[in-house]
């Protein structure tokens, strides 16, 4: 492995040393249509820090060959930055096990996953489903597949007006025929932090077990999984500074060890005859094919890069960011914020008068903001609050106060067109 | 750039965006199409009434969308009233190589006017990610007329 030269980011004495940090992302130095990059769409996917660029080409040029296979130099040390990483995901998880850590493409195919295989193995028709009005498609879509394909039944629990889940509702639907609750750690559009905990705790009264989606949950406030103790807890790496095209599904081991094969292929298996094949156990089970092998190492690389900072640290900024960008676009006449909860993570959508967000998105790129504009992948929130789409700016731990003055002006641009 | 987004959002495009033209559902519509741009979460319905001459007596439309998408719908529901379907193939053919920012070669002198004031949506070929706002009526037009139930630019 390099030696990457870091920074000391986690100065405790609470410099946030945003500049350094800044320093470390080629991507924000550039210059977008003349003005500085103003990049405020983390949530849809994170820039990448040099960090993690040079452990993957590291990986890449001189550690590179399949894993789990050959019997040379190479493909030991390949498979031990594979399995180093799988340690790494662990340890910030804080698993009991790295077997309880097993590599996805992205948190979409780790919840496909749980679908497929827990899903049918476990539930029966008549069985329930509670998912929140706040899920990304990718936590509902495939609970409708799993619907339509053996019967089982989806409820809905309600967010209020100001975003907020709902826990008293959620209560009330809960019963003896609830068999998993699958629900947003943090909400990507509303920035909504669910109290993921009390929602465990309530399902497991009940018999039920527990999926988190925590692709926006472990960037704004990392995860402890045995603190949390639901049963499955599914991440993304692109969104976490690390590469795109892998992904994390933690699950408890027992139970994973009980689950069904998803895919079928190589690695995954223990013995094959034509007759019959026995499967090795759980994480190989999961990993059929040649895996993410290079992006493991980047994301390993990137959790080295976000822990060195130390999560508390990126929290307090992006908070702190949020603290400074809320009353700065509330003052824009005409701006709504939708989502208001209590407790929010670093992500405001919002709308602009009657003006779509993609001329939003479109005028304010000419001046160098990047938002995102859309639906977000959550029409049925969209319809809840009745809106076509938003735009939504997310920071990340490296956004400063100057993306957001920048986005305030490019906003006041925008109504000067409009005006 | 922002010359760009001057020439886009032009008085024209932001007073269709604003006050759309033929802005409701005829309840004599023979036709109707649905249009969906999936990305954007833009949905259009159009409706229109064709005659026996295979000519289009009206046309109207109803959704909502982003500033071009509801221009280009407004815009384009008044300039095929009276035309043969034939004709609205025709114009959409080359209107869709405008914003493509594509050769249009020689215009045919019956569609000059047309072509001029659609001209003021031809800003998109700047911005390809924007091209579907402005041509998404057309295609759910296209799909009324010729007798489909919805159209979808992806
Ligand atoms: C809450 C949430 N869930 C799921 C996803 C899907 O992530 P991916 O496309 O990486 O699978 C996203 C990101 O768009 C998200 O924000």
């Amino acid at each position: 492995m390099t030696a990457t030269t870091t920074v000391m980011k986690s100065d405790t004495s609470n410099s946030y040393d945003v500049v350094a940090i800044r320093a470390d992302f080629p991507a924000l130095n550039l210059e977008i249509n003349g003005y500085p990059h103003a990049f405020l769409d983390s949530g849809a996917s994170a820039q990448k820090p040099n960090q993690v660029l040079e452990q993957m080409d590291q990986a890449y040029r001189f550690e590179y060959a399949n894993v789990h296979r050959g019997a040379y130099t190479l493909s030991q040390l390949a498979t031990d930055n594979y399995e180093n990483a799988r340690t790494a995901v662990a340890k910030f998880m804080n698993a009991k096990t790295p077997d309880e850590i097993i590599f996805t493409r992205n948190v979409t195919a780790a919840i496909n996953l749980v679908a497929h295989s827990y899903g049918r193995e476990f539930l029966k028709a008549g069985d329930e489903i509670i998912i929140s009005h706040m899920e990304h498609h990718a936590n509902i879509v495939p609970w409708q597949l799993l619907r339509d394909a053996i019967g089982i039944e989806l409820k809905v629990v309600p967010v209020d007006d100001a975003g907020n889940f709902l826990m008293a509702e959620f209560e009330q639907l809960l019963s003896s025929k609830t068999k998993l609750v699958a629900v947003t750690h943090v909400s990507n559009v509303l920035g909504t932090i669910v109290p993921i905990k009390d929602v465990v705790l309530l399902a497991h009264i009940h018999g039920a077990q527990v999926l988190i989606d925590g692709a926006q949950g472990i960037v704004h406030e990392g995860i402890d999984v045995q603190d949390l103790d639901a049963d499955f807890y599914a991440f993304t790496g692109h969104k976490l500074y690390g590469p795109t095209g892998i992904g994390v599904l933690w699950g408890k081991l027992d139970l994973l060890n009980k689950m069904p094969p998803y895919q079928g292929g190589g690695d995954m298996i223990e013995n094959v005859t034509f007759e019959k094949t026995t499967y090795r156990e759980a994480p190989a089970r999961f990993e059929a094919g040649t895996p993410p092998i290079v992006e493991a190492v980047g994301l390993a690389a990137a959790i080295d890069y976000v822990s060195d900072i130390g999560l508390t640290n990126i929290a307090a900024h992006e908070q702190s960011l949020l603290a400074y960008a809320t009353p700065a676009l509330s003052a824009i006449d005409g701006l709504t914020i939708i989502g208001q909860a209590d407790n929010k993570a670093g992500i405001i959508s919002f709308t602009l008068s009657d003006i779509h967000s993609h001329d939003i998105g479109t005028i304010i790129d000419a001046r160098g903001v990047a938002v995102r504009a859309g639906h977000h992948c959550a029409q049925p929130l969209m319809d809840r609050y009745g809106v076509a789409a938003t735009a939504r700016a997310s920071f990340g731990l490296y956004s400063n106060t100057q993306d957001i003055d920048q986005l305030v002006d490019a906003l006041n641009y925008v109504k000067e067109i409009f005006s | 750039m922002e010359d760009d987004i001057r020439e886009l959002y032009q008085e024209v495009i932001l007073d269709h965006g604003k006050n759309p033209r033929n802005f409701r559902h005829p309840e004599d519509a023979t036709y109707e199409a649905d249009g969906n741009n999936p990305l954007c979460g833009d949905r259009l319905t159009v409706f229109v009434k064709v005659g026996g001459d295979e000519s289009i007596e009206d046309a109207a439309f109803e959704g909502r969308g982003c500033a071009i998408s509801v221009a280009s719908a407004s815009m384009m529901t008044d300039i095929v009233r009276g035309k043969k379907i034939i004709q609205v193939d025709a114009l959409f053919d080359t209107f869709h190589k405008m914003c493509m920012g594509e050769e249009i070669g020689e215009t045919p002198e019956e569609f000059k006017d047309d072509l001029d004031k659609l001209m003021v949506l031809s800003g998109v070929k700047q911005f390809p990610m924007r091209v579907k706002c402005a041509t998404l009526a057309w295609h759910t037009m296209n799909a009324a007329v010729h007798g489909k139930e919805a159209a979808s630019t992806e």
